[in-house]
């Protein structure tokens, strides 16, 4: 039985090329207080456009209407559990919004004086000091705008030292169980790519690790906890391997929810990784952004770390450039910092205890999903769980259900779906996230939709198979968008439209 | 008959047949099956070259990409147009109509130790 | 819970991870604070930097005004709270959002198809970078000096193992890329030209001209900009064959630098070429319109190490911002927007000496004949005004110039200050 959600009425909308007339207006300009001036006089006609085709022309309140009707055929964390694996959608606080927004922060422009910048700086600092300590690690940089930027700038850290060292050596290897931005990341600081293949209980291998390392391998790419949520109990080992043929290691950050206050990555051998502040410190996805990839490094890396870095003269902060070892930059300015103050307003609101605390609640989450669960599902791997829980479709798709179909029936129980098909190392995966933001209550009411489902497949698998059944869109025809790309309104398609 | 006799077959589940110093070049109906949906097929330039073992193309669906490796080696001298604009056909005629390329047989004799038509069947069956 | 799980306690969850791996400190952070502290540590932080001051910075980021409903929007949790759009039936609010977006990029800058968004500008070069490398099978790359300098910075660390050697174009008399320079250095081993326009003097580039030389010798023309304003009223680049740009001037407060939102737009042949996500038209079961993330194989978590980059996640919600501010604008808004923009800096740089003889937008070099830049602002912020970027920072030959923007935001009293302050001498 669906408990948890009701249909009701959606309100439909066009797209607001479709919604425009001419000479409609969302928009107020000042008075101009200076004399126009007559744009082909001063640029040149060849300069000037004509009218923008197209463009949309609507009234202000018709804006607000048409996003928020938008906004209505979403699902998001403010109304329910959001497990995706790997992805830690917990509760985005809403005093992290509103001092972002503080003036003199939202406002500051980057290249104001250092002197006039000096509470953004120190909010750089502090993050930077508490990530570091979190991490266990020496030092930190907030540059990376995302987790696969972060990546990137490890990588290109750690090719730096091999260089300097005198070889930068040809491979990184990396588990295959791992997300795809780590072979893509290798890839692009110039390493070849080496999968290793993950042993029966779901970790790295210590003796495939333990042949493939060479002197020609730069270093390892690993996730820990790795993407079935299981801790790489070897991972001290596994470090040591890397180190004694001169590698390093990079740890993927994705799930450090499942060790904040609980271990810290450098005291376990780690030389360098990155944490998605969007992940587990709070700042909001967005529907797919902006994100955050801070990277933390160990003493041997900080001379390579991204210019420009902080630095403290006498009373006041200044930005360095003189870094003659800096990989250089990663982009423009120095980070997300509207992101970094978010993640910094969660870390102070929690303290340390708090921060574990919430680490210990995550695990808690995960752990009674996986234990009420496993009576209908397969487990992926037997080893003890951390902040998510892996299962296999195998039982399942024996009635000729997959775990595609399970997350799309789930979403006509009012919840998003967990994580479909990854890890690629699990058979049909369902990969289930729960954090530490959800109560007793919304979590019974995930089982037992869970379990629900299971039944229906027994009974009634085509109920399943063809579910979405309650949303405002149905499955929709991804062969056709990919086979025939319509990527932007035209007129055309409008009229189109118009005639169904 | 599913897999035409004068074909032959790789384990990568391409197949070949070769004319004279001509080979057509595609991939077999397990392979299609397998990928479901074809979204896109890219394929090599006219005038390029290729070595058997090497990949010289890959076939989509939606959620995965397939390298295609050369069964033989050769000089390209074909490629066809038609999966450009209809992918599906790949889906449809794997075997006909959706051959991928011909080139020009560097060495006839790579063609020895690929798999006949009911070694292939059979090598098929017992991978799935 | 506990007990459902045979726990007895929290730590019991961790028991079995090794003594020596578990952290047995205390996080030397301190205690929680309640919302009021929080508030007021950042309201005092923010009282440590500028505040309340006119200011004429631009150099890739402006002070735009920010309609109100643009927060309204994007402060819904439906759109702040949702995760990238994966699952198309309970992420079209996100999906159409996209599309909507990735429409009025083509629109705006003359393109065929654009993507659903870039972390920033400048990462977004090297990523234009790599896919001329993919798309021409060549690997050099020429980059204008007049391209922002942080961006080309960018450029560098991007390609630096990627066997993608980068060289510079030199600035003509006229602040304008040199063609001849261009002509010397282009050949057919060159993948892509880089350009901005408006410059980073704010100076309009001739592109359909520099397109012609480029595309000859079977390059790609890749366009940047970095004030999007401009191109409510400039004739946007299409000749080019990449677009690529930052649009932190629709409702995208500048933050001290990030979080912003980058485009990158090209030509439909080229569209399995573009990295990041796409949204794409097509139909539900019942046969109506829907839209779904598509052409996903291009992407790392398929494709893996052959992808076309490793970038994963976009700027949605900062593509959002830009999104409701260019419906709110429109298409007589736009134009007046970039008309008074205009205005305001042809206003101030009549006042002020130029350093360059060429058409311009909002931005400007003026020289300061003599006395230091830093003289010049050091006096204008006793009264409370932010004056230009000192040139000298990036451009050793330009130590005596300064770079200054003038936005609708911009008030013709302090735009007279600063003229003043250039005047004394």
């Amino acid at each position: 039985m669906i408990k948890k959600v009701s249909q009701h009425i959606v309100q439909e909308e066009p797209l607001v090329f479709e919604l425009s007339s001419p000479g409609k207006r969302g928009y107020q300009l000042p008075e101009l207080d200076v004399p126009a001036v007559d744009a082909n006089a001063v640029l040149g006609s060849e300069n000037v456009r004509g009218e923008i085709s197209d463009f949309p022309e609507i009234s202000e309140f018709e804006v607000v209407r048409h996003f928020t009707r938008l906004s209505t055929w979403n699902y998001a964390i403010d109304l329910g559990l959001y497990p995706l694996g790997s992805c830690t959608m917990k509760y985005n606080p809403r005093v992290n919004e509103l001092v972002a927004r503080t003036e003199g922060l939202a406002w500051a422009h980057p290249y104001q004086p250092d002197s006039l910048s000096q509470g953004c700086m120190e909010i750089v600092a502090a993050l930077e000091r508490a990530l570091a300590e979190i991490t266990g690690m020496d030092a930190v940089t907030l540059q990376p705008a995302a987790g696969a930027h972060g990546e990137f700038t490890g990588i290109l850290m750690m090719r730096a030292l091999l260089e300097k060292r005198g070889r930068a050596r040809k491979k990184v290897l990396v588990p295959d169980s791992a997300h795809g931005t780590n072979p893509a990341t290798a890839s692009m600081v110039g390493y070849a790519v080496e999968n290793i293949k993950s042993n029966e209980r779901g970790m790295v291998d210590v003796e495939v690790l333990n042949r493939v390392m060479t002197e020609d391998v730069a270093g390892l790419m690993i996730t820990n906890p790795n993407t079935v949520g299981v801790f790489e109990e070897n991972i001290r080992k596994i470090c040591g391997i890397i180190h004694d043929k001169g590698g390093l290691v990079y740890m993927d950050g994705a799930n450090m929810n499942a060790l904040v206050g609980i271990a810290r990555p450098g005291e376990f051998g780690v030389d360098v990784m990155h944490l998605n502040l969007h992940k587990t410190f709070s700042t909001p996805h967005g529907g797919g952004g902006p994100g955050s990839g801070a990277v933390a490094v160990a003493k041997v890396l900080t001379p390579f770390l991204p210019s420009p870095r902080l630095k403290r003269d006498g009373e006041a902060w200044r930005w360095n450039y003189d870094l003659p070892d800096s990989i250089g930059r990663v982009r423009a300015y120095y980070g997300n910092f509207g992101v970094l103050v978010r993640a910094l307003a969660y870390i102070m609101a929690h303290g340390g205890n708090g921060l574990r605390q919430a680490t210990l609640d995550a695990l808690l989450n995960a752990n009674y999903l996986r234990v009420l669960l496993e009576p209908y599902y397969e487990i992926a791997y037997k080893a003890p769980s951390m902040h998510e829980a892996v299962f296999s479709d195998d039982r399942q798709a024996k009635k000729g259900v997959r775990t595609g179909d399970i997350a799309k029936r789930l979403i006509d129980y009012g919840f998003h779906p967990y994580t479909v098909s990854f890890p690629l190392i699990v058979r049909g995966a369902l990969m289930i996230e729960p954090t530490e933001t959800e109560s007793k209550r919304e979590l019974d009411l995930f089982i037992d939709a869970m379990i629900s489902i299971a039944k229906e497949i027994e009974q009634n698998p085509e109920l399943v198979l063809t579910a979405p059944h309650s949303t405002r869109t149905k499955r929709v025809d991804e062969v056709t968008a990919a086979r025939k790309p319509v990527v932007r309104w035209t007129p055309k398609s409008n009229a189109s439209q118009a005639a169904d | 008959m599913k897999y035409p006799e004068n074909f032959k077959y790789t384990k990568e589940h391409e197949w070949v047949q070769v004319e004279g110093d001509e080979a057509t070049i595609g991939i077999t109906d397990h392979a299609q099956h397998e990928l479901g949906d074809i979204v896109f097929v890219d394929l090599p330039k006219v005038g390029s070259k290729t070595t058997k073992g090497h990949t010289f193309g890959s076939v989509e669906s939606v959620k995965a990409v397939s390298d295609i490796y050369a069964p033989v080696s050769g000089e390209i001298i074909s490629v066809n147009d038609l999966l450009s604009k209809s992918p599906e056909k790949l889906n449809e005629d794997p075997h006909g109509a959706a051959w991928l390329i011909k080139l020009r047989l560097a060495s006839p004799d790579e063609t020895r130790d690929l798999l006949n038509a009911a070694e292939y069947e059979k090598y098929v069956g017992a991978e799935s | 819970m506990l007990a459902a799980i045979g726990a007895r306690s929290e730590e019991d969850l961790i028991a079995y991870l090794p003594a020596e791996i578990r952290f047995q400190q205390r996080l030397n952070i301190e205690d929680g604070k309640s919302e009021y502290e929080i508030v007021d540590y950042f309201k005092q932080r923010a009282a440590e930097n500028a505040l309340g001051s006119a200011s004429f910075l631009g150099a890739g980021v402006y002070n735009h005004y920010r309609p109100v409903v643009v927060d309204t929007v994007v402060s819904r949790g439906e759109f702040l709270t949702s995760y990238t759009p994966y699952q198309a039936e309970i992420s079209q609010g996100t999906l159409a959002s996209i599309f909507e977006f990735q429409t009025m990029v083509c629109q705006l800058t003359g393109m065929e198809v654009a993507n659903a968004s870039m972390y920033d500008g400048s990462s977004a070069v090297p990523e234009s970078a790599m896919m001329a490398v993919r798309v021409t099978r060549r690997d050099k790359i020429l980059v204008a000096r007049t391209v922002h300098p942080e961006y080309r910075e960018v450029l560098k660390t991007y390609t630096q193992h990627q066997g993608i050697p980068i060289d510079e174009l030199a600035y003509g008399k006229d602040g304008r890329l040199d063609p001849d320079d261009l002509k010397k250095k282009l050949d057919d081993t060159i993948a892509a030209v880089i350009l901005q326009t408006p410059n980073f003097f704010g100076i309009l580039e001739q592109i359909p001209e520099i397109a012609r030389i480029v595309q000859n010798k079977g390059a790609l023309l890749v366009v940047v900009f970095t004030e999007a304003v401009a191109l409510g009223l400039i004739e946007p680049p299409r000749d080019a064959d990449i677009v690529v740009g930052e649009l932190q001037s629709f409702a995208i407060s500048p933050s001290y630098g990030g979080p912003y939102a980058g485009i990158i737009a090209t030509r439909e042949k080229y569209i399995r070429q573009i990295p990041g996500r796409l949204v794409g038209e097509t139909t539900d079961a019942q046969g109506r319109r829907a839209f779904c993330l598509t052409l996903a194989t291009r992407e790392q978590h398929i494709r893996r190490e052959k992808a076309t980059s490793n970038i994963c996640t976009n700027q949605a919600l900062l593509a959002l911002m830009a999104t409701v501010f260019m419906t709110l604008y429109g298409k007589q808004g736009l134009r007046e927007l970039a008309e008074q923009n205009l205005a305001k800096a042809h206003y101030l740089a009549g006042k002020l000496p130029l350093r360059f003889d060429a058409p311009f937008f909002n931005e400007f070099v003026a020289a300061t004949n003599g006395r230091s830049p830093e003289a010049i602002n050091a006096g204008l912020l006793e009264k409370k005004i932010i004056g230009g970027l000192d040139l000298g920072r990036f451009y050793p030959e330009l130590r005596n110039c300064m770079l200054l923007c003038a936005t609708e935001m911009s008030k013709r009293q302090d735009m007279d200050t600063v003229a003043a302050a250039f005047g004394k001498q």
